[in-house]
């Protein structure tokens, strides 16, 4: 078996360069994108922390399949948004948007 | 051994991807790119053991949702997306660098100086069977999950619901 540690350090890795991505990138689909990737770094700690250091339950597991359901329905809405946002402000910038309202 | 070989290619094409994904600049290719670092996590779970999991990540993440990131870049314009190049401030890339580079560290850190990293058993290669996981997800024992498995049906309704009301085109109500 890998050991544990690879997993954790992998996922923090992953982690950051989410939220390096988060901060950096001003599209909103980019930020988008990067939230995925944080998402996707928690997901691998769960299934980890679950088969390496607790075989004997299955905690992990439905965390992670859960987590992927609520992404899954997080992102939809999110494009959702971001796309009347751009019919609204011709722009899919974060800076074009400083007003709740138009 | 071989489990490690695995681990190490994969790993290498998760943070190759996932670096490509946070800084190429074209919109498309940086969803291209998340579209491998979901591959290469679906592959991850394969190497746990954890096959159901693999193939949830596989239809929902790296079929559905990259699906629904190129369908909206696709209807965001031709013009602005497609082709779009953004400018990065050098400032706000140092510094975040400089703040994710420290938090990697203190991650790291933390999580292998930790005393339960010892309680590591290896694991015998074997699947999470299937009866196990479909009794788990419909049961309503103790560490069984039904209620979040209808609350999330639920959720899910109210997902495409509240997605359909946002994006409506509200030109057309008036």
């Amino acid at each position: 078996m890998v050991p544990v540690e690879c997993f954790f350090v992998l996922s923090a890795i992953l982690f950051f360069i989410g939220v390096f991505g988060f901060v950096t990138r001003r599209n909103l689909i980019a930020m988008l994108v990067s939230v995925e990737l944080i998402l996707n770094a928690v997901d691998i700690n769960f299934a980890a922390f679950n088969r390496l250091l607790f075989p004997e339950g299955n905690e992990g597991f439905f965390f992670t399949l859960f987590s992927i359901g609520v992404s899954a329905a997080e992102s939809a809405v999110a494009i959702a948004i971001i796309l009347n946002v751009y019919r609204l402000f011709k722009s899919d910038s974060v800076e074009a948007i400083d007003n709740l309202k138009l | 051994m071989a489990n490690i070989i695995v681990f190490a290619i994969i790993a290498v094409v998760i943070i190759a991807a996932a670096l490509a994904a946070v800084f190429t600049k074209r919109i498309m290719r940086s969803v291209t790119a998340l579209l491998f670092v979901l591959f290469a996590i679906a592959g991850l779970y394969f190497l746990l053991d954890y096959t159901f999991l693999g193939a949830a990540q596989l239809s929902i993440y790296a079929g559905g949702m990259t699906m629904i990131y190129i369908f909206a870049i696709q209807l965001l314009g031709r013009r602005d997306l497609q082709g779009y190049v953004e400018k990065l401030s050098f400032k706000r890339t140092v510094g975040a660098a400089i703040v994710s580079f420290i938090g990697c560290a203190t991650v790291v850190g933390v999580m292998l100086k930790n005393f339960f990293i010892d309680k590591f058993m290896s694991v015998a290669d074997s699947e999470v069977s299937m009866e196990k996981i479909g009794e788990a997800l419909v049961g309503s024992e103790k560490y069984q999950y039904v209620l979040p498995f209808e609350f999330i049906s639920l959720f899910l309704l109210a997902c495409i619901i509240g997605g359909l009301v946002v994006s409506r085109n509200q030109k057309e109500d008036k």
